[in-house]
């Protein structure tokens, strides 16, 4: 899932400066689940708002606007109120902002109301944690199935740096050295061999930006 | 061959010292507090941009030692730079004459005075060994061919004290490999376990040289081992410079009589006074070096 923060409500209101008659954009996938663009955080967005001399126009929460078809869809069901805005609020990562952008179902000034962290996993504790960077050439299948690309703030790919202590990443002391976790499960899966040899230099072409993929076949 | 690969060569104990260049352009005290080691050292290192602070780089200085008839040990991390810039700094070096290289990884930016710098560790430690020895052959790491191959001495760090010490052999085992032809290791204050790691550590074949940090009072030695990883400085040094009424004294002291233990133990010792540069004399006089 993407991870995402809103922006404070000043910076949110600074991005609406002149604006008066704004249409809220939320997400019903992570934007949710983060508590940043879900129905409850729009409606409390949209009262403050109005606390502070903004017209809502309406709101919607897509079930995932960076599925470009799918915003599309349910923004035609809302042309008059988007008429009606001078500025489109997205209480969604940046890629969901951008979507929007592209649905082309108006024409007023697209707003975003979140700062987008990472793509994480969610905790049973409600917290996220960044485990893939999109690198674009997994090395799962030799780390023991921890990814030391995104978990090492280095990302070391031929073992620790030697700083950690008491497990813990000599960035961060509140993070545990995922070359510290990646040695003791491969040692649980008798598999230490695959760090004993040299693990080559990345291929950055792999991820180079922005990346692009089709659905359609490849010919 | 540089002086300290030949002190190596020759089973001669290496002794090297440490020096971090200024912040700033200011060199010439620093230089002036080294220059009475020139004939007491094998070679001196230069950091590169120690602990992530934004300082002279360690290029420039070490010509300026060379300069000065000091053998530099140029350190290079892979924190500020991308495999080119890494690669073309090690031609720069050699066409200087700089030949002792100190390859690592680097400390985090945020660590230091830039904390919003952006990391590159674009190669790792081991990575970087072995493309320097892709290059003291004749080629870079995409396999050109180089028009002259740099003459390189390659060095490397390891952690002896670390709680993880078979992860960090490993590693170890794989800079070898990857090239390395000498180690400097972390500060070493205990004995035992420095004895434990040598065990294996001597069978990669490799010369290793015990890092000896100067302390500089009990508090510094609490926050060494408080915070950095593999440092266990004991109970009684600590008390020895707590009581100390002369601290630089007592630092002497530790310092030499950890050499003199250290000795019979490993290949040469490498000193990092951490701004106490004028009294690393007085420490290897005392070790009797
Ligand atoms: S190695 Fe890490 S960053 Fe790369 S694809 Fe796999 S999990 Fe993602
Ligand atoms: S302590 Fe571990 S996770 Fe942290 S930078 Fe070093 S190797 Fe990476």
């Amino acid at each position: 899932m993407i991870v995402t923060k809103q922006k404070s409500f000043q910076d949110i209101m600074e991005a609406l400066k002149n604006k008066t008659n704004i249409f809220i954009i939320g997400c019903g996938e992570c934007a949710t689940t983060c508590k940043t663009g879900g129905e409850d955080e729009v409606k409390l967005l949209c009262a403050e708002l109005s606390k502070n001399n903004k017209n809502i126009t309406g709101f919607v929460i897509p079930k995932a606007p960076c599925v470009v078809s799918q915003t599309k869809r349910d923004l035609s069901k809302f042309r008059a109120e988007l008429e009606r805005s001078d500025c489109i609020l997205v209480m969604a990562c940046g890629l969901g902002v951008q979507a929007v952008i592209q649905s082309k179902r108006f024409n007023s000034k697209v707003v975003s109301g979140c700062d987008t962290l990472f793509a994480g996993s969610m905790t049973s504790l409600g917290e996220f944690f960044e485990f893939c960077s999109s690198c674009g050439e997994c090395l799962l299948n030799i780390t023991g199935g921890l990814c030391p690309v995104t978990r090492c703030p280095k990302s070391l790919l031929n073992g620790p740096c030697g700083g950690a202590k008491d497990g813990k990443c000599e960035v961060d002391r509140t993070k545990d050295c995922v070359w510290i976790l990646i040695y003791e499960r491969l040692k649980e899966l008798g598999e230490l061999d695959n760090i004993k040899s040299i693990v080559k230099a990345k291929n950055h072409r792999k991820n180079l930006r922005p990346g692009v993929r089709s659905l359609k076949k490849e010919n | 061959m540089s002086k300290l690969e030949a002190a190596f060569k020759n089973n001669k104990f290496a002794i090297t010292s440490e020096i971090g260049p200024p912040k700033g352009v200011s060199f010439e005290q620093i230089l002036k507090e080294n220059i009475s080691l020139r004939e007491r050292v094998d070679a001196i290192n230069v950091t590169d941009l120690q602990s992530s602070v934004m300082r002279l780089g360690s290029l420039a200085f070490s010509k300026i030692l060379l300069d000065n008839g000091i053998e530099p040990v140029f350190q290079l991390t892979c924190r500020d730079r991308n495999r080119l810039a890494l690669q073309s700094d090690l031609l720069s070096a050699a066409v200087l004459g700089i030949e002792n290289v100190l390859l690592l990884t680097g400390d985090h930016p945020v660590l230091g005075d830039h904390p919003e710098a952006k990391p590159v560790y674009d190669l790792d430690s081991v990575q970087l060994l072995d493309c320097a020895k892709g290059l003291i052959n004749g080629v870079d790491l995409c396999g050109n061919k180089l028009t002259g191959s740099p003459k390189l001495f390659l060095g490397a760090v390891v952690n002896p004290g670390v709680e993880t010490i078979d992860l960090e052999l490993l590693k170890m085992e794989k800079k070898v490999k990857a090239g390395a032809q000498f180690f400097q290791t972390q500060a070493v204050y205990d004995l035992s376990s420095f004895e434990r790691f040598m065990k294996k550590a001597i069978t990669f074949g490799v010369p290793i040289m015990a890092g000896i940090v100067l302390l500089k009072s009990a508090n510094m030695a609490r926050y060494l081992n408080d915070n950095v990883a593999g440092i266990n400085v004991p109970d009684g040094l600590i008390k020895r410079m707590q009581d100390s009424k002369d601290k630089v004294k007592t630092s002497i002291g530790i310092a030499s009589s950890l050499i003199k233990e250290l000795k019979g133990n490993c290949q040469g010792v490498h000193i990092m006074p951490i701004g106490w540069d004028k009294h690393v004399v007085a420490v290897l006089d005392q070790a009797g070096l």
